[in-house]
């Protein structure tokens, strides 16, 4: 036999000889690729390298060559490269008689492979030789091979030959076919019970390698079937538990010995097996108590395979039914961890605290303060892992000292890490909170030191809990002042802050509402404004901030009559403003304030109080009907589509942003509040309507939303077919899914009777240009718990000015019908003269859980978008005869896409959010 | 499964060994690979030598200028880890004597023998180092 070594050094004299010889050496290509300065370079050098071997490979060179291409391949598979074309040569030497050729071919074959079903076919009949062979070597190298690629059907196959192959006399043999027979049980779960008889009388075995290769096939089978762990307990525990004596008494074994510890590696398999058994089962866990406790005593804790033991030790001892007295020590043996100072230690005791908690939950409160300590370490590790205990380990006794101790740290917590804690404390804050006032600090503490870390429906809750507690209204709003002052930096503490001010503002003033415990302060009204004015002015604010800002002074305006001259100045500034929305707001908050005095106070009344408990639910479904993937970005391009009050590209129903910029609140509450007129309120909501954009009645356009017969569709979507106008089985039920200036898609929905959960939807795209789409390709994704089929499309090519259309029908099974409702984000992508366009857009046809409330928020939508329909056409008028180029075409484009939407809000035909690409 | 995979990293952050237990397309795992190294070379001495990377760990060790990587499942023993990676080099010591860098660069495909009698399937197989070394001693007799 011969090394790889040798083989590749003897290549030299072999090259001389060979046809083939344009090749280098192994060593020299490893040379030139250590000398190369740049990646460049390196790219450059594997690239001929690999034309060589790619040559050598087409020209069917010998052995040798084969054998040292191979070697060659592995190296530059491992710098990232690829390799594939090397795949048929592996099978080759693996064919080939020589063990050296066989050895280096499996290698390659377990490198390179790329799980592709062909190479795997081909292989698996030299594999099945080569586990008949006598040479116990080779034996071994076709089971390491297949222990490490075999897919199901090789599993199926070859399992009679592993099986064998366990009962083999050779020690190699039988430990590679142990380990080979876990990746056929965890491919082929049914294979299980062959494996149950075998594995467990594998471990009367001596040789260390055979019991933990068996072992390790044991803990397999208990994961892959209920039966084998049924068996395994009745006929293995007595085995583990001599195995785990002998290893612990056995005197000094050098080949095992790591620190003075016999074989940590087999100890620590055996006690994870020892912990599924034991789990759940009292008779288990009683049989293993003794050998535990020894364990855990007599394994002395100074050397890391030591602890390694101790750390399974507890962690069996955690998992399975074990006495009181074996708990003691187990908490025992944690503390001792939690308070070394080695931090692999400390990390891993935290880690078991975190398990231990489920289990005895006062034993882990006593380490609070060492783990409050873990929590400003200066290892992110230990840091993140620390908190996540500190969060289990928050109760209504020490909410008040932990989340001071939490928010005390967050001024000093490092940039990385601040994210993490803040949405810590505030979902600990939010959990545990019993009076407003404490949430209400907490919480302006948060904004001060973490601002910009707060996500929206953070800031969103505090606001709506600000606006319903009507005796802290006064103080919010001064505290908010105060520490807007301090602290100018923090994004959505500035729009918290804003907010109220604008709400809140003559309490600010006249110091209405002082609790006891609070200093007073003078603020004047222009102190007042100055603040929003600083808010609004600052360079790093964002556009939803500004409009916040400008919707505060309009409310200020009317606030403070004296200083109505002064929000005229500073709102008229931003009329030139190049983000649409800001100009907007101020053209028209300014015809306000300049022409409507006599409506503005009816006009800008404070917000009614949002109900709590249905922003609660609605936030809850938001967070599940939003996948994650389809969270809009936060920044905010000028002029983009993504406007930040709720625009129709936005895909979260964010109720607070709907509220400042149209009162959406009487439609929120579902009746009108008592305490507000509501014709007073609409008035209030949609200012613009009354003046600028005279044409357009938004009460009409509310009341149409709410009649009756919007609730079909959601019915038809969310199940209820038996009572519905849809009896007749082929009656398609259509809405518009999607629609832009140049495609429109319409879903036709049935339901089969029976079968609420399945819905059958049939697409029809139209094409609404005068040039047809080619290659037109229409794509679908839902979430997980949404199974979805697609059928083959009636075509490609769509033709143009709606001349025909495509259709395409796909069935949906929603697995959670009646919990969450139907999601879907679609995209379509074509050809228009071979110019690539795509789109895409989420599709959520309403809320099952609560259908009036999911109604009801399409009013405020609609609202907006006719809102922004009005602006549209006001964006035109000013633009007349302007010469518009390309880009401008393409946001009209866009603006059209948002006033479609709006039409298919009108129509009912549920909720539609578009966005493009 | 245990382990999903070792990688030897020199100081510089090139990759001087990959095995992988679970199959990755070349791209996921250069980006796997950039993303792991970049996060383990910028600790210290003074941290831990465990990191939680996506959806698990990575239990490195560093050996004058190589690290060495093995990515393993949330629920293995981090410390018995550790111990593994000692074993691969203390065996890798053993045969090459005092091992270096460029051993392991020019000898490749040894190690990759070496660490095929230790884990098969991301599990350890044999911790014996006299065993582990017994195939590749018997292979450079006979040459």
């Amino acid at each position: 036999m011969d090394t790889v070594e040798k083989i590749v050094e003897d290549f030299a004299s072999d090259i001389a000889m060979s046809p083939f010889s344009s090749g280098t050496r192994l060593r020299d290509m490893i040379r030139a690729i250590r000398a190369c300065k740049t990646a460049a370079e390196e790219r450059a050098v594997v690239r001929r390298e690999c034309a060589e071997i790619r040559a050598a490979i087409s020209e069917g060179g010998g052995e040798g060559i084969r054998h040292r291409n191979m070697a060659k391949l592995m190296f530059i598979h491992m710098l990232g490269y690829p390799t594939h074309f090397g795949q048929m040569e592996c099978l080759k030497l693996i064919a080939a008689a020589g063990y050296p050729e066989k050895r280096v071919g499996y290698l390659g074959l377990m490198l390179l492979l790329d799980e592709r079903q062909e190479v795997l076919m081909l292989v698996t009949n030299s594999l099945k030789q080569d586990l008949n062979h006598s040479n116990q070597f080779i034996v071994g190298l076709a089971l390491c091979a297949l222990g490490n690629i075999c897919s199901a059907e090789m599993a199926r196959d070859l399992s009679p030959e592993v099986e064998r192959l366990m009962r083999s006399r050779e020690v190699n043999t039988k430990k590679k076919a142990a380990l080979c027979s876990v990746r056929i049980v965890r491919k082929v779960p049914d294979l299980a019970e062959n494996f149950m008889g075998l594995a467990s009388s594998l471990l009367k075995e001596k040789h260390h390698g055979i019991l933990i290769s068996a072992v390790q096939l044991c803990t397999e089978l208990c994961k892959a079937s209920k039966d084998a762990l049924e068996y395994l307990r009745k006929n293995c525990i007595d085995g583990l538990v001599r195995i785990l004596r002998d290893v612990s008494n056995s005197s000094y074994a050098p080949e095992y010995d790591v620190a003075g510890i016999s074989d940590p590696f087999l100890h620590i398999r055996v006690l994870k097996l020892m912990h599924i058994l034991g789990q759940g089962d009292a008779d288990c866990s009683e049989y293993m108590n003794d050998i535990l406790a020894q364990v855990a005593t007599k394994t002395e804790s100074n050397k890391n395979a030591a602890n390694a033991i101790l750390y399974e030790c507890v962690q069996t001892i955690m998992g399975i039914e074990a006495t009181s007295g074996l708990r003691v020590l187990a908490i025992n043996i944690l503390g001792r961890f939690l308070s070394n100072r080695d931090n692999n230690i400390r990390y891993v005791a935290l880690n078991m605290l975190m398990r231990a908690i489920t289990v005895d939950t006062q034993a882990v409160q006593r380490h609070r303060t060492t783990i409050l300590e873990c929590v400003k370490d200066a290892d992110a590790s230990i840091r993140k892992r620390a908190l996540g205990l500190v969060f289990l380990l928050v109760n209504d006794t020490n909410v008040k000292p932990l989340t001071k101790e939490l928010i005390d740290y967050l001024d000093l917590a490092d940039p990385d890490f601040k994210e993490d804690l803040t949405a810590k404390i505030c979902s600990i804050v939010e959990r545990f909170s019993q009076e407003k006032l404490w949430y209400i600090d907490q919480m302006i503490k948060v904004l001060s030191l973490a601002g910009n870390h707060v996500k929206d429906d953070v800031w969103h809750a505090l606001v709506v809990v600000i606006s319903n507690a009507s005796e802290l209204q006064g103080y919010s709003v001064r505290s908010l002042y105060r520490s807007l002052q301090a602290f100018v930096d923090q994004g959505s503490l500035i729009r918290v802050a804003v907010w109220c001010i604008g709400e809140y503002g003559e309490m600010l003033v006249n110091n209405v509402g002082m609790l006891q415990l609070e200093e007073p302060i003078t603020v004047t009204e222009s102190d007042a404004v100055d603040a929003v004015q600083l808010a609004l002015n600052r360079y790093s604010t964002d556009v939803t901030t500004r409009a916040m800002c400008l919707v505060a002074l309009l409310k200020l305006s009317s606030r403070f009559p004296s200083t109505s001259e002064r929000i005229k100045q500073i709102v008229s500034k931003n009329k030139e403003n190049i983000v649409l929305e800001l100009q907007q707001r101020s053209i028209e908050f300014s015809s306000i304030i300049q022409r409507h005095q006599s409506i503005r106070p009816s006009l800008l009344e404070r917000m009614p109080a949002l109900d709590e408990a249905s922003y609660l639910v609605k936030r809850a479904s938001t967070a599940q009907a939003t996948l994650a993937a389809d969270k809009p970005a936060p920044t905010v391009s000028p002029g983009g589509l993504k406007l930040p009050n709720g625009a129709p590209s936005s895909a979260s129903t964010d109720i607070l942003i709907d509220l400042l910029s149209i009162g959406s609140s009487p439609s929120q509450n579902g009746a009108p509040a008592a305490d507000l007129s509501p014709p007073a309120q609409l008035g209030a909501v949609v200012p613009e309507a009354t003046d600028l954009l005279s044409s357009l009645s938004s009460s009409t356009s509310v009341s149409g939303t709410k009649s009756a017969p919007a609730v079909q569709d959601m019915d038809l979507l969310d199940g209820l077919t038996s009572n519905t106008s849809v009896s007749g089985h082929d009656n398609y039920l259509s809405i518009t899914a999607f629609q832009s200036a140049t495609l429109k898609i319409n879903f036709g929905f049935k339901k089969q009777p029976g079968k609420p959960q399945e819905t059958t939807i049939l697409a029809t795209f139209t094409n609404l240009t005068s040039s047809s789409y080619t290659d037109f390709v229409f794509q679908a994704a839902v979430p997980k718990f949404i199974q979805l089929r697609l059928d083959p499309a009636s075509g490609n090519i769509v033709p143009a000015s709606g001349d025909g259309s495509v259709t395409q029908g796909f069935n949906v099974t929603n697995n959670q019908h009646g919990q969450k409702p139907l999601a879907m984000r679609i995209r379509m992508s074509y050809k228009v003269n071979d110019w690539n366009k795509a789109k895409s857009a989420i599709f959520l046809p309403g809320y099952s859980a609560d259908r009036t409330r999911s109604l009801n928020t399409h009013i405020p939508k609609a609202i907006d978008r006719v809102r922004r329909r009005g602006e549209d056409r006001h964006i035109g008028e000013r633009r007349q005869g302007e010469e518009r180029g390309a880009a401008t075409a393409e946001s009209e484009e866009r603006r059209a896409a948002a006033a479609a939407a709006t039409e298919s809000v009108e129509r009912r035909a549920g909720r539609t959010m578009t966005g493009e690409e | 499964m245990g382990i999903r995979f070792v990688l030897l990293v020199n100081k510089q952050g090139q990759t001087r060994l990959a095995q992988y237990y679970e199959h990755l397309s070349l791209d996921q795992r250069r980006a796997l690979e950039g993303e792991i190294v970049r996060k383990c070379l910028a600790r210290t001495d003074h941290h831990c030598s465990f990191v939680e990377h996506r959806n698990y760990k990575v239990v490195y060790r560093r050996y004058a200028s190589l690290f060495f990587l093995v990515g393993v499942d949330n629920d293995e023993n981090e410390l018995a880890i550790l111990e593994f990676i000692h074993l691969l080099v203390e065996t890798m010591d053993r045969h090459f004597g005092n091992v270096c860098e460029l051993d392991i660069m020019f000898h490749l495909e040894k190690v990759h023998f070496m660490l095929e009698e230790m884990v098969m399937n991301g599990c350890i197989v044999e911790t014996s180092k006299q065993n582990i070394l017994a195939p590749i001693h018997l292979m450079d007799k006979s040459s």
